[in-house]
Formats: C-alpha cells, structure tokens, sequence
C-alpha cells in the first residue's frame, strides 16, 4: 500500500470535523454555502468509504484480507492511540456514509431551515460515528461517544418544539449517566490490565490471575451497560422510542445508526477480550446478551403493535432490531454473527428508509390524526355507514399515493423479513446458521427462532394497519407534496436494500469473512501491534513497561 | 488515604444517584455533577501502583529516574478530559432544563406536574 493511501484511514475523522467548524465562520443565511459543503463532505466520505471496502477486502501477503492500522502522531501501540481499519469497520463506515448522504439530501428540501446550525451538527455526528467506528483505544472510544452524543444532543432539539424538549429532557441524563459508567468501567479495566489498547487488552485478559480476572469481568460489565443503554437492551431501552418518535425526520433516520454503535462496539470488545481465546474468561456476559436480547425482542414487538403513531412503530423496530443482533452476538457462532452483520446493515437501511417515508405520508395528515383512527378502528367510526354508500365508483389512485405506497410495501417487507427482499435472506441466515449448529438444539435456541418469526408478524400486522389507514383512504385528505429531492434518499435506501438481496452471494461472503476475522483476536492483536511476542505481559502488568513505571521487559 | 478516598467516593455516588432519582430538574443537573466527581476520583484511585503523595509525573533529567517515585499520568490525563467533557455536557444540559421551564412552566422532568 502507498503512503498516501495510508491516510485515509484518518479522513473520515478530520473531514467532517474540519468541515463542520469551518462552516461555524459563516452566518446562518449563507445556507447555499454550508449546504453545497456539506454535501461534498458526505459524498467524499463515501467515497473514502468504498475505497476503504476495497482495500480491506484486498489479500495481504499470507493473509487475504488487509488491515490498515494508523497510529495517531506515529506512537507505536500500545503506548500511543491507533485507528483500525478491518472490515468490520469498513462495512460500519460505509453504512454510515451512505445513510449520511440519503438524510442530508432529504433534510435540504425543508428541514434544514428548522433551526440552527444544523449542517455543523450533522457533520459532527458524523465525526463521532466514524471515530467510534475506527478507533482502536478505549479512552478514544470514549471522547468520540462524547462527540457524537454531544451532536446528538443538538440534533434531538433541532427544529424545537415541546416534544422535543420534553424528550431530550429524558435523552440527555440517561446518556450522561451512561458515559459516568463509561468511564468507571475504563478506569476498572485500565487498572486490572494497565492498558487502554484494545489489541493490547486482547493479549493480556488470558494471562490475568483469578483475582485480577474478577475485576477485570467487572469493569467489562459495567462498561457493558454503557453500551448496552446506547444499544437499546431492555430494561435499559424506555428513553428510545419517545426520543425517536420526538426528532424530526432525517435526524431520526440518521439515528437508526445510533444504536448500532453501541452493537458494534460490544460485538468488537465482548469477541476480542472474551472470544474463544480468553482462556477462563471465554464468552462472559454471553448468555446476558443472549437473555437480555430476547427480552429486547418481545418488548419491541409488544411496542410495535402498541403503538399509535408511526414514528414511535419506527422506534419499536429500532429495539426488535437491537434485540436480534444482541442475541445473536450471545450464541456465540460465527456463522449466526455474519447472518447478523447481514440484517445489521438492511434493518438499519430500512428503518431509516421507514422514518423519511413516514414523514412524507403523514405531511397530508392533520396532527394527532393517526392516534384519532386508532381509536376509530377499535370503538368505531358512527359515520361510517353513511360514507360508504356512493364511494363504490373506482378512484384512480394519486400518482404519489402510489409510489409513496410502494415504498411502504417495501419497507414492511424488509421489517418484518418477508420474501423476497433482504430482510428475509438476513433472517433466514441468522436462522438456518442457529439451527445448524452440531448437536442438540437447546431450547433457548428455539425460543429465538419462536421471538424471531412473532416479532416479524408483530411488525407485518402493526406496519399493514398502518399503511390501511393512512394510504388506503378515500382521496379527501390533502395528498402530500412530495418534492424529487426528498423521494430520492428513500428510493435510494431501498433500491440498497433490493441490490443486497440480488448481490446476496458477495455481500455474504464479505460477512463470513467478516465474522471469521472476528473470530481471532490474535491475528488483529498481531497486526495491530506488529509482530512483538506476547512475552512482555509478565504476570503484573503493571510492571510490564505499560504504565510509566517502565520496568525491564 | 484509601479509606477517606473510598468515603468520598461513596458519599458522593449516594448523594448523586439520589439527586438524579429526584422529580425536578434542577436536582437532576446537581445530582450529575456529583456523579462525575465520583467517577473522576474513581479514576485516580485505579491508577497503577495505587495512591502515591508527593509523587509527580515529571522525569527527572537526563534520565529516567525512579519509576516507583513518580506517579502513573494516564490516569491524570483521562480525568482531565472527563472533567472537560463533563462540563460542557452539564452546560448543555443546563440550557436544555432553561428551554424545558420556559416551554413547558414547569420544572418537573417529565414536562408536566404529577396528577395528585
């Protein structure tokens, strides 16, 4: 690889920010400007994205896959901060991108006028995202957790309003809190193991001494429920569909990335330090995920069929979405784990998809109408009878009602993991994968796949009532503009999703190799950290040449 | 020097998470504060080799000196970006509690007073 390539692995941190701070220089009317810059950002970071894809899909020497590690000022790890690029990472940053350009495109047709600052904003979430994704140090984790929460925080109140304050009132504690457990669970892990590197961590958790693994196992658990707030694990998950439901409609299409944060990083820690090479601590906190997973699932989908108003559906689906990848995490399997990374990449396509459709299928609707024609339909509607008498001449179907029709289909279709799009293929691999494994098939097993199917029924019934009542109406309420600009992030997401279930081989593929490499935490330590044996880490390792102390190796 | 740290340490996660437990937003917003003070103790108290007085983490010249003389910095640094990063989250979250009173009349943290 040339030098300058190298670099790449840092863009996706300092385009945004830079970008974004430089817009801060301009008055808020110079909106042609930031929103022309802005949207160079995001597509030059997917640009970045896909080369990126390519890169670490090209074989490497020995190896057929390449990982491209960036140590920040030239520290060598595990003294100085790294940025790793491996798959995983690639696949997360692309997905950010691409949801990163269908969102701003939608929310330049009218919502960007909404408040200030927006463009900034966006683009520091941006920042944070891709940090979180590319680091490869704990403490770093954290400040960009930091920056994309701080983002977050300024985007939930964008274009104000009484709900949204009302639920950043809930948003940003519950947040904060999280981040104090953070930081007590990198201080735990930090003192146990005397490093901050995440390779490093990997080499070190299957030398620690039975006490010392104690604490260690705790420091990850409590880390773990920082993340596991972020991710939406009931019972940690009530703050999330009313903040989703709150935020406006780009911004929580953007967010439905969010939560996957939180998954990736647990995906990445609980298979580097507790995979199956961390000798006694091998798969702690698996049957936590696995359990608590299930649970996320049936909440979300007594949440979905609960919920009145589509924009909290849209917030349900984030948690059965949750819930399915956490579980899946718990079983352990390499091959339920790249199903998983498959139907991580569609749900987030599609929810994000489901929340820019929402918005232009209800802009027609008077507020508060939706929650009126659920009670309609349970109670009754007295004038019903009455309607229905002359209305037997067929009605030609508005032109948008159809496409914004088709749309919803399609995204019912990938919600609840129907044939024939990519939602289905994602849930049969998780499926077929679980179902494969030697042996018995515990009864866990089982009551997964039973949540897995009721969740996607929940969702078809909930997501069917919906679109009866606001697409399958008599042509008396106002038919919604819908601009080209704002059509096209939704096509876009979808027809994403539709290639997925076309290129379903290679896209797989990518995934096995994905979860494979996961699967060996001594390969990623070595290339992260070179070719150093693991001798150094002597029995303490605080007299290891970690810490400052600086003893002989 | 361990117990008093510990102590501290307690007192102030107690009294935060009760604060933060509290219904009015003002509560909340000290009961943070507390909360992160308690964590950037914590932080200190996980410093490798434990709690040293009088131990600086400066080098001594031309050497590297006595590496049980001086204290580990990582974690001085980490507490130094908490500490930065907390403030500016309880400004945010500070003006988010001023638009809520003003939007909603009330300083309760749901939005609304409790039906009594």
């Amino acid at each position: 690889m040339t030098p300058v390539l190298d670099h790449l692995a840092i863009l996706p941190i300092l385009l945004p920010l830079a970008v974004g701070a430089f817009m801060l220089l301009f008055d808020e009317r110079r909106r042609l400007l930031k929103m022309s810059l802005s949207l160079v950002t995001v597509f030059a970071l997917l640009a970045i994205a896909v080369t990126l894809v390519v890169l670490v899909g090209l074989p490497n020497g020995d190896r057929w896959s390449t990982m491209i590690v960036y140590p920040l000022g030239n520290w060598p790890p595990p003294f100085g901060i790294v940025l790793v690029v491996d798959r995983l990472a690639a696949l997360m940053l692309l997905l950010t991108s691409v949801l990163g350009c269908a969102t701003l495109l939608f929310a330049m047709a009218r919502w960007h006028k909404a408040g200030p600052r927006f463009y900034t904003l966006f683009l520091l979430l941006l920042t944070g995202l891709n940090g979180a994704f590319l680091t490869g140090d704990l403490f770093n984790l954290f400040v960009f957790f930091e920056i994309l929460l701080a983002a977050s925080y300024g985007l939930v109140l964008h274009g104000s309003g009484t709900a949204r304050v009302r639920a950043g009132l809930h948003y940003i504690p519950i947040n904060l809190v999280a981040s104090s457990l953070f930081l007590v669970g990198v201080a735990v892990i930090y003192g146990v193991t005397g490093t901050l590197n995440m390779a490093d961590l990997s080499r070190i958790v299957p030398t620690l001494s039975p006490d010392s693994r104690t604490l260690m196992e705790a420091g990850a658990a409590v880390l773990g429920v920082a993340f596991l707030v972020k991710a939406g694990m009931w019972p940690l998950s009530f703050w999330l569909p009313t903040t989703y439901a709150a935020a406006c409609a780009p911004i929580a299409a953007m967010f439905a990335i969010m939560t996957k944060v939180g998954i990736y990083v647990i995906l990445r820690l609980f298979l580097l330090c507790f995979g199956d090479e961390a000798g006694a601590s091998e798969e702690f906190g698996a049957l936590w995920l696995y359990y608590g997973g299930m649970a996320t699932i049936l909440f979300g989908g007594i949440g979905v069929l609960a919920s009145q108003s589509m924009q909290r559906l849209g917030g349900y689906s984030v948690l059965i979405s949750s819930g399915t990848l956490l579980a899946a995490i718990g079983t352990g399997n390499s091959a339920v784990i790249s199903g998983a990374l498959y139907y991580l990449v569609t749900s987030t396509l599609a929810i994000s998809a489901y929340f820019l459709l929402v918005e232009l299928i209800e802009r027609g609707q008077a507020a508060g109408a939706d929650v009126l024609a659920v009670t309609l339909e349970i109670f009754g509607d007295p004038e019903e009878d009455v309607e229905d008498e002359d209305e037997e001449v067929g009605v030609a179907i508005p032109a948008t009602i159809a496409v914004l029709g088709g749309a919803f289909l399609a995204t019912t279709a990938l919600l609840a993991g129907l044939p024939p799009l990519s939602g289905f293929i994602a849930k049969f691999a998780m499926l077929s994968a679980l179902l494969n494994e030697a042996g018995d098939i515990p009864f866990a097993h089982w009551s997964f796949v039973a949540l897995l199917m009721l969740s996607g029924l929940a969702t078809l019934i909930a997501m069917t009532r919906n679109g009866i009542r606001t697409l399958w109406v008599p042509a008396e309420t106002e038919i919604p503009r819908v601009r080209a600009i704002e059509a096209i992030p939704v096509g876009a997401l979808l027809f994403l999703c539709a290639a997925m279930t076309f290129a379903g081989g290679p896209v797989m593929r990518y995934m096995e190799a994905t979860a494979q490499i996961l699967y060996w935490p001594s390969e990623y330590a070595r290339d992260v950290l070179g070719d150093r044996p693991a001798g150094h880490i002597t029995s303490d390792p605080r007299a290891s040449g970690h810490g400052p102390a600086g003893g002989p190796p | 020097m361990e117990i008093v740290l510990a102590i501290g340490i307690g007192l102030f996660t107690a009294s935060g998470v009760w604060l933060l437990l509290r219904p009015r937003t003002y509560q909340v917003i000290i009961g943070l504060a507390l909360l992160s003070y308690a964590v950037n103790l914590f932080i200190f108290a996980m410093a490798g080799g434990g709690l040293r007085v009088d131990s600086p983490p400066i080098l001594a010249p031309g050497g590297v000196g006595d590496p049980t003389a001086i204290a580990d910095p990582i974690p001085q640094a980490l507490v130094l970006t908490a500490i930065v990063i907390g403030f500016a989250m309880t400004a945010l979250f500070l003006v988010v509690l001023l638009a809520a009173r003003g939007r909603t009349g009330t300083d309760h943290v749901d939005g609304r007073e409790p039906d009594r």
